[in-house]
């Protein structure tokens, strides 16, 4: 799993899609989310550092994550 | 380096909620480095908002609607050539295009240049056409056909789904979810624009546009894509970003190149849901949202002047990727005997 390469990501977590022109805001969870996958982390690898720093249980992070994931592979932010 | 004194008349001066192209073209050609230009704008209308813009438009003439015939056009024109001494002129309406491009010889001979397309290019594109069009040139279109009547209408519906779009010989398209909405838009249509009026396969997916500039010889001069964001009940973009697709250049190189088209045309395109480009529409001119190609780096207006002088002109390689425009109302407080002395003499 990996992020397109052309994406823009600001450091105030602002993403442009320079191939359809669309733009998303993250919250501070979502750029974590995105860094985690920056950094090469599965999706599991990424759960596991999310469960860590956040206080949530297993079937809500779940839950919030694949959702987040889908996101990102439907808007076509991520590399298939 | 001195840049060129110019005379450049600019029709398409109604920047109105569905603007013609004359103010940005107009724009373009104000931040050219090459070109000094006096603006002579031509108008239909007398409220035509580009005329009481005296910060771009020099002087303003009024011209006789295409109805009236290319003799009685060119009659003014050369009044106005006369007192002006035009270099170039940039017709901005598709419906005003046939009578340029049939007086095209007669006004170069007294040394009033265009960059137009050819006829067979002009027509060919055609909203009724089209179909036609993506078979010669191996493009995607929407299935449609030409309906001259509420009988063909009917007949064309029954091997349509709904939605269907609707839509006018030049401008305007509705999307009709019933028979009842399509014959409504079929009688607004065929009543504004005269007929055929082109029904046409809806599909669903994202507008992208592209504004291409051909030199007539096969080479795309110039191409930005852009993505509308933000659409107003015409349809128009009232907001949009450049956007970096190779396949939407492409797209616009394999037409210009495959069709040698000759000077400004707008690709109006639909990405479906699997990825797959139609072409909606092609328009035979400059689009009004010209001045984002030129915010992004590509001055096309300039371009095309440069070419019907018949001056090289090296093909833009490159734009800026996420440049927006955001198009904005103003109100503009005018003495009534500006309006005045245009509505009595012809002339501002």
């Amino acid at each position: 799993m990996k992020i397109k390469e052309n994406i823009a990501i600001s450091e105030t977590g602002f993403v442009f899609n320079p191939t359809t022109g669309d733009s998303f805001t993250l919250n501070e969870t979502g750029r974590k989310v995105i860094a985690l996958i920056n950094e090469g982390k599965t999706i599991e690898q990424t759960a596991k550092v999310l469960k860590e720093t956040f206080d949530v249980d297993d079937t809500t992070l779940e839950r919030y994550l694949f959702d987040f994931i889908y996101d990102l592979r439907i808007n076509k932010l991520l590399e298939e | 380096m001195a840049r060129t004194k110019i005379t450049v008349a600019v029709t398409g001066l109604n920047n109105i909620d569905s603007p013609g192209p004359g103010i940005p073209v107009i724009r373009g050609i104000k931040e050219s480095e090459e070109f000094d230009a006096r603006i002579i704008g031509l108008a239909y209308e007398h409220l035509e908002p580009g005329i009481y813009m005296s910060e771009l438009v020099d002087k303003t003439y009024m011209i006789p609607y295409p109805s009236k015939g290319k003799e009685a056009l060119y009659d003014r024109l050369m009044e106005i050539h006369k007192k002006e001494n035009i270099d170039v002129i940039i017709p901005n309406f598709d419906a005003e295009l046939f009578s340029f491009i049939k007086l095209e010889n007669q006004l170069n001979k007294v040394g009033i240049k265009t960059f137009l397309p050819t006829l067979e290019q002009f027509e060919e594109r055609h909203k009724s056409n089209l179909p036609a069009y993506g078979k010669k040139y191996g493009v995607d279109i929407p299935q449609g056909t030409e309906v001259f009547s509420i009988a063909d209408l009917n007949n064309a519906l029954k091997s349509m789904e709904y939605p269907v779009m609707v839509k006018g010989k030049y401008y305007d398209a509705y999307k009709a979810y019933s028979e009842e909405q399509a014959i409504a838009y079929f009688h607004k249509m065929s009543a504004k624009w005269g007929l055929p009026v082109i029904l046409q396969e809806f599909i669903d997916g994202t507008e992208v546009n592209v504004i291409a500039l051909g030199d007539g010889k096969g080479n795309l001069t110039a191409a930005v894509p852009m993505r509308k964001q933000y659409i107003t009940d015409k349809g128009k973009a009232w907001g949009g970003i450049t956007i970096e697709d190779q396949s939407l250049l492409d797209l616009a190189h394999k037409i210009v190149s495959q069709s040698k088209w000759r000077g400004g045309m707008e690709l109006e395109l639909i990405r479906s849901a699997n990825g797959k480009l139609y072409i909606l529409e092609i328009n035979p001119r400059i689009p009004a949202w010209v001045y984002l190609a030129v915010g992004a780096g590509q001055n096309i207006p300039e371009a095309l002047i440069k070419l019907a002088l018949g001056n090289d002109v090296k093909p833009y390689t490159r734009y800026d990727v996420g440049k927006m425009f955001i198009r904005y109302s103003y109100d503009m407080i005018v003495d009534i005997d500006r309006f005045s002395t245009l509505a009595t003499s012809g002339e501002l």
